[in-house]
């Protein structure tokens, strides 16, 4: 009897973990990266998530699905954490994922939900206090999803001023290798002004973005060899170069003899004026030439 | 197409290729070359020949070097690997030198006129013990006399001539420790001394012909030894037991084993525990008890008894045969200012051969070893003289009371290095007797312009070199123009600080780090690492620079720190401090005080930051940027990286005003099981960046994003984090990191598969490039990462930028969501590196050059170009015109951009640059066992005329040209008068 309450209890949340949330997150099928014996591609699993009233408060556990034995997927929790300036951790949400695991090993994982807890009255107050004093807001995941909290927590702070819009904005980009939290970025999803302005959120419920990163593969340096350059340069064609401007082209060129032009009005209108000078100077050089 | 592009490459290599390289004859003109050897562990004289009086010395850089004993010149020098420490050395045949290195697992054999190796030979090794090097002081070729050695424990006769095994002898069983392999002159018995579980002694003695257990004897001795030991003759040895307050005598006479004891007690009253000097007396024993030196003779029977004693700071050297079978010995005591050196007979103490007294500069600090030589005078008596290697490493012959040469070893391992400038001009100092009367102006420049016209005969050739090499002042001691003139800083292991001037590298003044205290716990702080204290250039111009010395007390990282301030110009100490406190981290920190010194920030092993200068100025500025204070540490072994913030001041009855408590902001915590941090770094605090923007050929904008707490990490799987080759690619993988050191953001994460370290990375502007091992290529690689900022890319409209509708000028915070991507390429490279650096200049216009130390110890210098992330195979014709190379899978080495020419940096550990005032120059200076300096100026010198230009020919041509016109007007005013009056 008591199994089966546990069943159908464990399978309730499983379901009401999975429907409860009107998620907009791109939900990639897994067999997609699922070549055997490569290893997993970079994958950014995006999730948002509007804080929920239920209060979930549980120990990180793992649950295998009873439907699928056969599955390596596995279930696991991870409790989200934060403290006010220098207070102790309290829970403070909740991350809920699947873990595949690899025929060659590898574990990642996928399709990340987060619940997140909002502030009770006293943490307001607190979280008020954090805001004037420019104070830090830290958080902190355990290091090991699979077995929390691993060697040591991830920890990650913001000033308090910089969360505040309307509601509570907050922006998790969690590194993992595996099933292991190296570092987790925790911030405002946009820019946070300096200097930070005191500025109270009209709405007391967070706003939550949440990505996984995993370790991006570099690409193999290419390797060419005399062959390969040598055919393209036989085949390759002149490629004409791409046709640029007039002006691009001759600016050199023109803006002297703009110049010169220039000049050469003013010079012209100069001697427009005097023209009878000119000619004055002319009629005196004459004489003295015919005298030889 | 292909003509093209080949005609355009060859274009491009040649205009690079002239950039890089120098003509023979300006070898030596801007550059300098110093050659060391390390502090001397051994040293063997060699008298055979008289002609040739020669010392080899191994040292503590694994340098084994032939020096001239009249000049103290290298004859010739090997530098070991890092990893191939001497342990031993002799000559034997009179002409071969003995190495025994790798812990005994190494011997070779040095041809002594001009070391070249006649043999090697690698002996079986099979644990870790004391390696023991005896050669046979007989010059017969006969193989009856083999070269012993023990190590690894197996003792192996090798023979002198070819190096050939002869015999090898096991003695690896479980815990028995030889301490000594003797051999009595004559005889051809070896006797094996050795302790097992360190009670029992064991003797073997051993037919040197055959390498046969003729006997062995073994005895347990109740008290157990504590291992350090003295061999008194060739059938005693004196060891201390395991208390350290009886001497045992061990007598080993016909392979039979007799203990004596003698309780220190006896030989000195009121004794607490003593020690085994190392020196190797005959009959006699040097013991160091209540920090006294005493002699103790020992009788033919092992009775011990005393015969002198010394001071504690004497330093004694081997005894050495003279004449009628006597033995002497050589010491030298400090007394203030001076040392002592005394030569006395063993057998008779108060019979002193030699006493002098040498003037000795504070500076070199006591006397560690002492080395002595004998040589027959003119008058054919007895001549003494040693060679001392002092407290700075540095190694002096003394001879006929007067130091004869001295050679600056510490200069051999450099710690950290720094520049100065040197002190302005001032009005009472004339230029003019450094610069040569107007008639020699002339004739150089007229001996110049000889040159330059391809008219100058051979002796002016060398004339003009010579010119040149002593030209324009160089080596003066006052700030110049450009800013080639000026003082490098370096700091060496020994905790002495030297200025070098470089023009000529010659050393402007040292000083040894001193211990403010005193105290009995921290006689020398050996140097730690170097900053700039104060530089004085808009207020306090008074005052003169200063560099902050970081020292310890002690080898381990709690131990107390001890900072010292040394005057740039004079080089003399202004103060110096016991801070109390250890020194984990020292932060400079981008604000100083009034009097231009910049506040520093010291972590110390409990998590508390101390603030410097200690003055409530210093206090109230640093309260103003309080809230904006963040470091980090990088624990290494744990492979965690935390970042913090200042907190409030230390709490505690010994804390001060001046400490302050922090707080965790970020961790990175990597997983042990598969990363483990093998390299960090950062940019240089003080690298200028001349533009945020970068344009691309297509006229857009690329906005660098220029930080300074960005933090480059490299992280290799645990298994491959041994040798090259130790892992196969499947197991290996390296990963890069750049993290913001605010926030703990990883803004760039990049796994190389089937890679490995080590990894040697710069980091610049906005760019990192760094180079690893790819297992799958078998190649070395190069990686270049550029990041750049998006957040601005939105600035390049030009009325945007007039209206002011931009956010150029709004200050960044790390707070806000960086908006940065990554360009990032590899290339091959055909060689293994041991430091990479970058060329910086005064305004960062130039264009850099990385500076690639090659594993030949030499320095490469690579174009930045050839490591551009947008090179692409067929670059369109745009972008060859912006200079971007078509892409190569592998990076070119051209022989001419060795900017260390034909010159090896032996042993090279580093390179720093350093910018001069001229915009297109650098100052390099890479060290190692050698110093190497020179100039470079990456984009050629653009701003000034090269110190060949002809000035006489320029005046020349004008006077000429003046005189011309005067001519031609001349005569045209004459023929305008002749065609008037016709």
């Amino acid at each position: 009897m008591a199994k089966l309450t546990l069943l159908f209890f464990l399978s309730f949340l499983i379901f009401s973990s999975s429907i409860a949330f009107q998620s907009d997150e791109l939900l990639v099928d897994d067999d997609e990266f699922g070549l055997e014996g490569a290893k997993p591609r970079s994958t950014d699993l995006y999730t948002s998530s509007s804080s929920s009233p239920q209060q979930q408060q549980q120990t990180p556990t793992i649950r295998r699905r009873y439907s699928d034995p056969t599955d390596l997927d596995s279930k696991v929790q991870f409790t989200l954490e934060h403290a006010f300036g220098d207070s102790d951790f309290s829970p403070a949400g909740t991350f809920s994922a699947r873990l595949k695991t690899w025929s060659h090993g590898g574990k990642t994982l996928t399709k990340l939900r987060f619940s997140r807890n909002d502030f009770s009255a006293e943490e307001k107050d607190t979280f008020k206090n954090l805001l004037k004093g420019d104070d830090f807001y830290r958080i902190r995941l355990p290091s090991n999803v699979v077995s929390p909290p691993g060697r040591e927590f991830v920890i990650a702070s913001v000033r308090a001023r910089c969360l505040p819009r309307d509601g509570l904005d907050e922006h998790f980009i969690i590194h993992m290798e595996g099933a292991n939290i190296l570092a987790v970025s925790y911030g405002s999803p946009g820019a946070c002004q300096y200097p930070r302005q005191l500025k109270l959120p009209a709405k007391w419920s967070f706003n939550s973005h949440t990505i996984l990163k995993s370790s991006e593969q570099a690409p193999r340096t290419p390797i060419f060899t005399e062959e390969i350059l040598g055919s393209e340069n036989v085949e390759g064609e002149v490629e004409p170069p791409p046709e640029r401007s007039f002006w691009a082209k001759y600016w050199m060129y023109l803006i002297p003899l703009g110049l010169v032009v220039m000049n050469a009005v003013t010079q012209a209108s100069n001697m427009a004026e005097e023209p009878a000078g000119g000619q004055a100077g002319g009629a005196q050089v004459q004489p003295a030439a015919r005298r030889r | 197409m292909a003509i093209r592009v080949f005609l355009t490459l060859l274009l491009f290599l040649s205009s690079a290729i002239l950039s890089f390289s120098l003509y023979e004859d300006q070898a030596g003109l801007t550059d300098w070359h110093q050659r060391y050897i390390g502090k001397v562990k051994h040293a063997v004289f060699h008298t055979q020949k008289t002609g040739r009086k020669r010392v080899i010395v191994s040292t503590e850089e694994n340098v084994v070097a032939s020096l001239d004993l009249r000049h103290g010149e290298i004859f010739w020098r090997h530098v070991l690997g890092t990893k191939d420490a001497i342990d031993g050395a002799g000559i034997a045949l009179g002409k071969y030198v003995i190495t025994l290195s790798s812990e005994g697992s190494t011997l070779r054999a040095w041809n002594l006129p001009d070391g070249q190796m006649v043999w090697e030979t690698s002996l079986l090794t099979a644990q870790h013990s004391k390696s023991l090097l005896s050669v046979p002081i007989n010059l017969k070729v006969d193989k009856d006399y083999p070269i012993t050695v023990f190590g690894g424990g197996y003792l192996h006769a090798v023979s002198a001539i070819d190096g050939e095994v002869l015999w090898k002898k096991d003695f690896t069983a479980e815990g028995f420790e030889v301490q000594r392999v003797l051999q009595a002159p004559g005889s051809s018995i070896i006797y094996v001394l050795g302790f097992l579980h360190s009670s029992e002694a064991v003797v073997y003695q051993i037919d040197s012909k055959s390498g046969e257990v003729v006997a062995q004897k073994s005895t347990v001795f109740p008290g157990g030894f504590s291992g350090e030991i003295s061999s008194v003759s060739s059938d005693k040895v004196v060891v201390l037991d395991s208390t350290r307050s009886i001497l045992v005598t061990i007598g080993f006479i016909d392979g039979d084993i007799s203990f004596q004891k003698t309780p220190i007690s006896d030989l000195v009253e009121d004794s607490g525990t003593a020690e085994i000097l190392s020196p190797l007396l005959s009959n006699m024993l040097a013991v160091k008890v209540n920090k006294r030196t005493i002699f103790v003779n020992v009788g033919d029977k092992g009775k011990l008894e005393v015969v002198d004693s010394l001071s504690d700071e004497t330093a004694m050297s081997d005894s050495l045969p003279v004449a009628d079978d006597q033995e002497a010995f050589a010491s030298v005591h400090h007394e203030g200012s001076k040392i002592h050196l005394m030569v006395k007979l063993v057998n008779d103490l108060n019979n002193v051969l030699l006493r002098e007294t040498i003037q000795m500069d504070q500076n070199r600090g006591r006397v560690h070893k002492v080395f002595m030589n004998n040589y027959i005078r003119t008058d054919r008596s007895n001549g003494f003289r040693a060679l001392i290697v002092m407290e700075d490493h540095s190694l002096l012959l003394l001879q006929q009371g007067a130091i004869v040469w001295s050679r600056e070893e510490g200069l051999a391992s450099v710690t950290d290095v720094t520049t100065a400038e040197l002190p302005l001009e001032k009005d009472g100092v004339s230029v003019a007797k450094v610069e040569h009367t107007l008639f020699e102006w002339l004739k150089g420049h007229v001996l110049k312009l000889k040159g330059s016209l391809l008219l100058a005969s051979p002796e002016d050739v060398v004339a003009i070199q010579e010119l040149r090499v002593k030209s324009s002042g160089k080596n003066k001691l006052t700030r110049d123009h450009n800013g080639f003139r000026k003082l490098i800083l370096a700091l060496t292991r020994a905790g002495k600080l030297f200025a070098l001037h470089t023009g000529d590298g010659r050393i402007v003044w040292s000083m040894l780090l001193n211990s403010p205290s005193q105290s009995q716990s921290c006689e020398r702080p050996n140097g730690v690492s170097l900053y700039q204290w104060q530089v004085p250039h808009h207020h306090a111009m008074d005052e003169n620079p200063s560099v902050l010395v970081v020292g310890k007390c002690g080898s381990d990282s709690s131990a107390p720190g001890v900072l010292s301030f040394v005057d740039v110009y004079t080089g003399k100490e202004i103060s110096s401090s016991d801070i109390g406190h250890s020194v984990v981290q020292v932060m400079p920190l981008p604000i100083t005080d009034s009097k231009e010194q910049r506040l520093h920030l010291i972590a110390d092993t409990v998590g508390h930051v101390h603030l410097y200068p200690k003055t409530s100025e210093a206090l109230s500025i640093f309260q103003r940027e309080f809230q904006n204070v963040y470091w980090y540490t990088v624990e290494a072994d744990d492979g965690i990286i935390r970042g913090h913030v200042m907190k409030g001041s230390c709490s505690g009855e010994t804390a001060d005003e001046y400490c302050f408590t922090t707080r965790e902001l970020w961790t990175v915590v990597f997983p042990s099981e598969s990363e483990k941090i093998i390299s960090t770094l950062t940019r240089k605090p003080n690298e200028v960046v001349h533009t945020q923007a970068k344009v691309n050929t297509d006229q857009d904008l690329l906005y660098k994003y220029v930080s300074r707490n960005l933090l480059f990490v490299a992280t290799v799987s645990p298994k491959g984090a041994g040798e090259i080759g130790s892992v196969t690619p499947e197991e290996s993988s390296l990963v890069v990191y750049l993290i913001d050191t605010i926030t703990g953001r990883i803004l760039h994460r990049l796994s190389h598969q089937g890679c490995q370290g080590p990894v040697h990375a710069v980091f610049s502007e906005n760019w990192v490039v760094y180079h690893y091992f790819n297992i799958r290529a078998h190649k070395y690689e190069v990686t270049v990462v550029e990041i750049y900022d998006q957040s601005r890319a939105e600035n390049k409209n030009v009325w945007k930028l007039i209206l002011g509708k931009h956010n150029l000028t709004a200050p960044i915070t790390s707070y806000s969501r960086p908006e940065v991507f990554t360009k990032s390429q590899s290339y091959f490279f055909a060689q293994s590196v041991k430091t990479i650096a970058v060329t910086s200049t005064a305004k960062g216009i130039t264009s850099k050059q990385l500076l690639i130390g090659t594993i030949g110890d030499q320095i490469l210098a690579l174009d930045k170009r050839f490591v551009d992330p947008r090179r692409t195979l067929n670059p369109s014709q745009a972008e060859k015109e912006e200079g971007i190379i078509p892409l190569t899978d592998t990076l070119p080495i051209i022989p001419q951009a060795y900017v260390t020419h034909s010159h090896k940096v032996e042993g090279l550990r580093g390179i720093v640059t350093a910018p001069s005032k001229l915009e297109s120059t650098t100052h390099v200076f890479a060290y190692g066992v050698d110093l190497f300096y020179t100039r470079l100026a990456p984009s050629k010198t653009y701003d000034s005329l090269t110190d060949d230009f002809s000035y006489a020919l320029l005046l020349i041509t004008i006077v000429a040209l003046v005189a011309a016109i005067y001519i031609t007007w001349v005569l045209s005013e004459k023929k305008e008068l002749s065609e008037k009056w016709r």
